[in-house]
């Protein structure tokens, strides 16, 4: 018996997500009285793993895994599943892991709960806490099956350091060609930039910026704070932005520890969306804007006037904290 | 084309029954939005390959508006297989004895639903037919039995080449929002002769049970600060919140 973890890495470096379901893995371990196991896949250096409270660390190393695959790592994820012995398998809410996550669970004939918030309310029956209706509430569903997966939802858990030594084991999964017949061909990516899924801050703007001339703005903010840059629905609709970057009920999900939102009047489907941010500030000319209720702190003013001397007034900030 | 009947994207979100169930008063449903994407692309298919296009729901028969909506957008025909959808797997399940049945080399499907946002009907099908299986899909272009696909990823996309039979989660990006058909009096008439078939469940056997349901905890005040007062706010974001 054991709680296997599949911690995500890229270019061999583990991503912040990988210590969240480490965490997470660790203090479900426990609960169990079991152990925590890990896989990784190419990874540079497993042993940074023993930092968040794992046992084992099956480390595979293969070329063929260089350039993800769903169904390939779906089937190595499920071969150390079994070679582990797990009764219980958890993964990140990336977009890769959600991708590869109903392959993995259909592999195990695993109970799937994904964008899951909390440790398991009760271990028999086995019940955990995840959001629903795009966060405008939460299901607490039973896995009923004997094999349990769950997906952990981004920044929701939190990474909690736990020093252990941990053994690294080499794994050699068996990967048949037939495996990797959907192939990507090509990658846009602007590396070493905040993602809107894994960045610490995000800097949103809406249809109060006016144009899409005026989204200086919105990346020098996002400069200055290392955040990621979202924007509003209408904004994606009408071009001014790429739909990558819009966030909402049917745009990205946004969770993250703070959340700025310039000239967004907060319709409920956006609300819903970023709600699972911890702080949310807003900035807008209009009193009455529904945002202001469910934010944090609210600043009624314009943003072409507020946010330039928010961004010196950050600089210095940070210039003395540094 | 796999449909989902969700409620509207405004609904506000309410639990009943001692918040074991959700409560649908005053809630209008409509095709999950991520579906629309989709179904709008299958148009495309059809207008521009010869595809033929059916429409498939899980769901007792108040779901039959929704197929009906869909027909009346342009599908040729509709299944509803007639059992409460339980959780996605037996959803996924019941979707592909129907593939099987009919033989469809490619499925579409919403990357998600936005009411249990569970995200894995698609690739449950597609492990339970074998297909090939991308999601997070924003482009899809399909070329005798070869597919190119790009998904959307964190922070950017990636362009996959594949073949028939697929199964695709789509999104937002697979035709634009202003594409997105809307029915007319000429479909919705028309729709009214297609045939909408009706199908016994196959199977019984689900994953997860949903044991009660929870809303977000109230928010306390916002905390307003005046717009000629900046340091207040970094003040309050650095020692009050702790964020910066």
């Amino acid at each position: 018996m054991s709680v296997l973890i599949y911690t995500e890495t890229e270019k061999g470096v583990f991503k912040k997500n990988a210590f969240e379901v480490a965490s997470y893995g660790a203090a479900l371990a426990e609960q169990l009285g079991t152990d925590c196991v890990a896989v990784a896949i190419n990874p540079s250096d497993a042993s940074q793993l023993q930092s968040y409270g794992v046992a084992k660390i099956l480390a595979i190393k293969e070329a063929k895994l260089d350039t993800f695959n769903a169904k390939a790592y779906a089937t190595a994820i499920a071969q150390a599943a079994k070679e582990a012995n797990a009764q219980v398998v958890l993964v990140s809410s990336s977009a890769d892991s959600k991708f590869l996550s109903p392959l993995l669970a259909a592999q195990l004939g695993a109970s799937f709960a994904p964008n899951v918030v909390a440790l398991p309310e009760s271990t028999a029956p086995f019940v955990v806490k995840r959001t629903a209706f795009s966060n405008k509430g939460f299901a607490h569903t039973e896995l009923t099956g004997s094999i349990k997966m769950i997906g952990v939802a981004n920044n929701s858990y939190g990474i909690h350091e736990k020093e252990t030594s941990a053994s690294v084991t080499a794994f050699s999964p068996n990967l048949e060609d037939r495996l990797f017949a959907t192939k990507t061909t090509s990658v846009d990516k602007v590396s070493g930039k905040a993602t809107i899924a894994d960045a610490d801050v995000v800097v949103s703007g809406g249809r109060g910026l006016k144009g899409p001339e005026n989204w200086g703005l919105i990346e020098d903010l996002a400069n200055v704070l290392g955040a990621a840059t979202a924007c509003s629905k209408p904004v994606s609709d009408l071009g001014w932005r790429p739909h990558g970057e819009h966030v909402g009920q049917t745009g990205k999900p946004v969770a993250t520890n703070l959340y700025i939102a310039i000239g967004i009047s907060g319709a409920i489907q956006h609300l819903a969306g970023v709600s699972a941010s911890k702080v949310k500030v807003v900035i807008n000319t209009d009193p009455e804007a529904p945002f202001f209720k469910a934010a944090d702190y609210g600043i009624v003013g314009d943003a072409f006037t507020v946010v330039p001397e928010l961004i010196e007034k950050l600089k210095a900030f940070k210039a003395q904290n540094a | 084309m796999c449909i989902s009947n969700v409620p509207d994207t405004t609904s506000k979100i309410n639990f009943k029954d001692n918040n074991t169930a959700f409560d649908t008063a005053g809630v209008q449903f409509v095709i999950n939005p991520n579906d629309e994407f989709g179904l709008t692309r299958a148009m495309w298919f059809k207008e521009k390959q010869g595809a033929s296009v059916a429409v498939v729901t899980v769901g007792d028969a108040s779901v039959e508006p929704t197929l009906r909506k869909a027909l009346a957008i342009g599908a040729d025909e509709a299944y509803r297989i007639d059992a409460p959808a339980t959780d996605g797997f037996f959803v996924a399940q019941e979707l592909a004895a129907l593939v099987k049945e009919i033989g469809f080399d490619l499925v579409i499907a919403g990357r998600e639903s936005i009411d249990y946002n569970g995200g894995m009907v698609p690739g449950f099908l597609a492990s339970a037919l074998d297909y090939q299986y991308v999601t997070n899909c924003i482009s899809l272009e399909i070329d005798g039995n070869n597919a190119t696909a790009i998904r959307e990823i964190d922070g950017g996309k990636e362009t996959l080449g594949t073949q028939l039979p697929l199964v695709i989660g789509g999104q937002k990006g697979l035709v634009e929002e202003s594409d997105l058909r809307i029915p007319n009096m000429r479909g919705i008439m028309m729709a009214r002769q297609k045939p909408l078939h009706v199908r016994p469940a196959t199977t019984s056997e689900s994953h997860t049970k949903e044991i009660s349901f929870s809303k977000p905890e109230a928010k306390g005040a916002v905390t307003m600060i005046d717009p000629t007062n900046i340091d207040q706010l970094i003040s309050l974001l650095h020692n009050e919140a702790k964020v910066l």
